[in-house]
């Protein structure tokens, strides 16, 4: 624990202050904010949990704060155009030293402020050094504090295999961020980076994690590695890929690396470097959401991207989500009966999510549902009530064509933008 | 209607329910303060009683699982939204029927129980996320808070797994009683505040680098924050201005 004399008081505290306010503004652009996936339990008394996933706060863009998510240094030695630390933009450079990180960390879990820490970084001097000081950070958080908060590193491209197997002992959660979709996006926005650099330590960890969790099933002794699995960020709106390009990519990502998730960040203008959106060009959060949502329709309620976005449409319609775009689609299949009809079928009606469909076929073995007990269970009934039929008088007409039912939705949603969160009351 | 009027305690509700049953009453309605008139029928005050009240929760237990009763449970911790008439058609539900109700979504005290339940839930997760320690001279870390529902009795075990190697106590100003973890086991406790450290979290009775750590919360919720993507009915959806005044980063710097 840090020990505060009076006298420096102040100015110790502006100067922690002073790099706080540096390194946090410069870690807020990665998205994930997930303390969840870990359930590591206090261990001899010592301090801490994981698997509860709080969010603690949230900030008045209306994200999740759940982890203390900085930067142990802003110095940098590569030039990523779309990034504030990139080596050329003119800011100011600052660092926390290993036992700063630790103490901040903390300091904050006891306060019951955060579920653990975020920590990525600049790359100073090159990829090891960087890395391997972020390794002690957890290191000294696992075995000297006895922290059994959430940890994720964010591993520095290109580091060495020892120190990636070092960082899986520590760490719930890594993550490598792929930033562009593409190769040609990476080639000519962040020239510095090899994609390999990147891919070869997402497969290290990959198979690690994978040999971890087979010996565990033989020897309960083998210690957890990476028990939160891996995430990766892509960053949307910077280059000219569609969105079927992205959710190729990240398809490709949950199914070969197994990844945990894939995080879709609205590129934010924040440089006039000609390869980029001017600035002041919007933010596309709107795209950003549709994203998410097509990402949650394909983990969970078995859509695939091809049925969400065929080859002819590469992009997301921006007034509907992409259920109600693939469902008017394929009217043919509806309306479906919602006494009768199979889950598969159920977790295609728009304005139905999980939790309702399981009302749903728990309560119709008690008897025929109406329209009454659909409201009760909190269906958005205004997109809903056009695709299924149940028992009960109050049915709306049919035989609406998909452009009028779209009309009628539209015409009847409100409060659009609270859309926005990555929330899963939507479906 | 005949009110049943019983003594703020689940012993107490129960004790209510059996009464009903003892008289066969039908039209009756439960709550926890007298009302000022009734209009037809009478106020009953009831005697808590724990082996009735038990008889009525071994009958329950036979009927609902785990889950089941606890939503009985929880919508009693709903305190201030008095629930006690869907608590009681809800057992009713479940005692005369053959089989388990929990799932019957087509009867509407199942329906609104769940909500309740849901509701409950909600706030208890408020309060292990919207807890903000402060620790005092004393090396305790303190929280006083005022939660929608009396939720310290479902939040008591995460604090307890989560803060072992650290004393500290979480206080329920709204109902008058809090919990203290002494690094051995936590107790219900009562606290009487002193005149100058009433509500307040004066500086008084703080460690000398408390106000430090504040500092710096505040700070990093300001840097971490994307300006350009301001979304204040998003943030205030999530974190509503009732629970303002007990959250660090939402106090002035
Ligand atoms: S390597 Fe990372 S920190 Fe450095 S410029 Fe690129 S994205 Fe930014």
């Amino acid at each position: 624990m840090l020990f505060v004399v009076n006298a420096n008081y102040f100015s110790f505290m502006e100067k922690i202050q002073a790099k706080l306010a540096i390194l946090a503004d410069a870690a807020k652009y990665d998205v994930s904010c997930s303390s969840s996936g870990s359930t590591r339990k206090n261990k001899d008394k010592g301090l801490g949990d994981t698997g509860s996933g709080i969010c603690h706060t949230y900030t008045e863009d209306g994200r999740c704060v759940s982890l203390l998510k900085i930067l142990m240094s802003n110095i940098c030695i590569y030039d990523c155009a779309y990034c504030v630390t990139r080596r050329s933009n003119d800011i100011k450079r600052t660092s926390f030293s290993v036992d700063e990180v630790v103490d901040l960390t903390m300091n904050f879990y006891r306060r019951n402020y955060i579920e653990g820490l975020f920590l990525s970084s600049g790359i100073m001097k090159n990829a090891d050094y960087t890395m391997e000081r972020m390794v002690l950070i957890a290191k000294k958080l696992r075995t000297e504090q006895n922290f059994n908060g959430y940890i994720h590193l964010k591993s520095i491209p290109g580091a060495s295999p020892d120190l990636m197997h070092a960082a899986g002992l520590y760490a719930d959660r890594l993550s490598m961020n792929i930033e562009m979709p593409t190769n040609e996006g990476l080639r000519l926005l962040a020239p510095d980076k090899k994609r390999e650099d990147m891919i070869v330590p997402i497969r290290q960890i990959t198979n690690e994690i994978t040999q971890y969790q087979d010996e565990r099933k033989v020897l309960r002794k083998v210690p957890t590695f990476v028990p939160a699995g891996q995430s990766t960020q892509v960053i949307v709106g910077a280059t000219g890929e569609t969105d079927r390009d992205i959710m190729k990519v990240a398809s490709a990502f949950y199914d070969k690396f197994k990844m945990k998730r894939v995080y879709y960040s609205g590129y934010v203008p924040i440089s006039n470097d000609n390869r980029l959106p001017a600035l002041g060009s919007q933010v596309p959060l709107l795209r950003e959401n549709r994203l998410y949502q097509a990402d949650w329709l394909q983990r969970f309620y078995g859509f695939t991207t091809d049925e969400l976005l065929p080859e002819t449409i590469p992009f997301f319609d921006s007034e509907i989500d992409p259920k109600l775009g693939w469902a008017l689609r394929n009217m043919s299949l509806f309306p479906l009966d919602i006494n009768k009809a199979d889950k598969s079928l159920l977790l295609r009606v728009p304005g139905i999510g999980l939790h309702s469909i399981n009302k749903i076929i728990e309560g119709r073995k008690f008897g025929q549902l109406t329209w009454d007990h659909l409201k009760k269970m909190g269906i958005a009934m205004n997109r809903a009530k056009h695709f299924i039929t149940c028992a009960g008088l109050s049915e709306p007409t049919r035989d609406l064509t998909e452009m009028q039912i779209k009309g009628l939705i539209l015409a009847g949603s409100s409060g659009k933008f609270l859309l926005h969160q990555k929330q899963l009351s939507i479906f | 209607m005949d009110v049943l009027v019983y003594d703020k305690t689940f012993e107490g509700f129960l004790s209510a329910v059996f009464y009903v049953y003892e008289y066969k009453l039908t039209d009756v309605h439960i709550c926890k303060e007298a009302p000022g008139t009734v209009m037809f029928g009478k106020t009953i005050h009831i005697d808590t009683d724990e082996v009735k009240a038990k008889r009525v929760w071994d009958g329950l237990t036979k009927k609902l699982s785990r889950e089941g009763l606890q939503s009985i449970y929880h919508a009693y911790l709903a305190d201030t939204l008095q629930e006690e008439d869907t608590m009681l058609a809800y057992i009713r539900h479940a005692l005369s029927s053959p089989r388990n109700i929990e799932k019957d979504y087509s009867n509407f005290a199942v329906l609104r129980l769940q909500r309740v339940d849901r509701m409950v839930h909600r706030e208890r997760h408020r309060m292990k996320a919207f807890i903000r320690f402060k620790l005092t001279k004393d090396n305790i870390f303190y929280d006083g808070i005022e939660p929608d529902f009396n939720v310290i009795p479902l939040i008591r075990e995460h604090f307890e797994k989560r803060y072992a190697d650290q004393q500290w106590i979480i206080y329920d100003l709204r109902r008058g009683f809090g919990i203290y973890y002494d690094l051995k086991t936590v107790q219900t406790i009562t606290i009487t505040f002193s005149e100058e450290s009433q509500g307040a979290d004066s500086v008084l009775w703080m460690d000398q680098n408390e106000a430090l750590y504040q500092t710096l919360w505040q700070q990093y919720f300001k840097s971490t924050n994307i300006a350009s993507r301001k979304n204040m009915k998003l943030h205030i959806r999530h974190v509503p201005k009732r629970y303002w005044k007990h959250l660090t980063e939402k106090s002035p710097m």
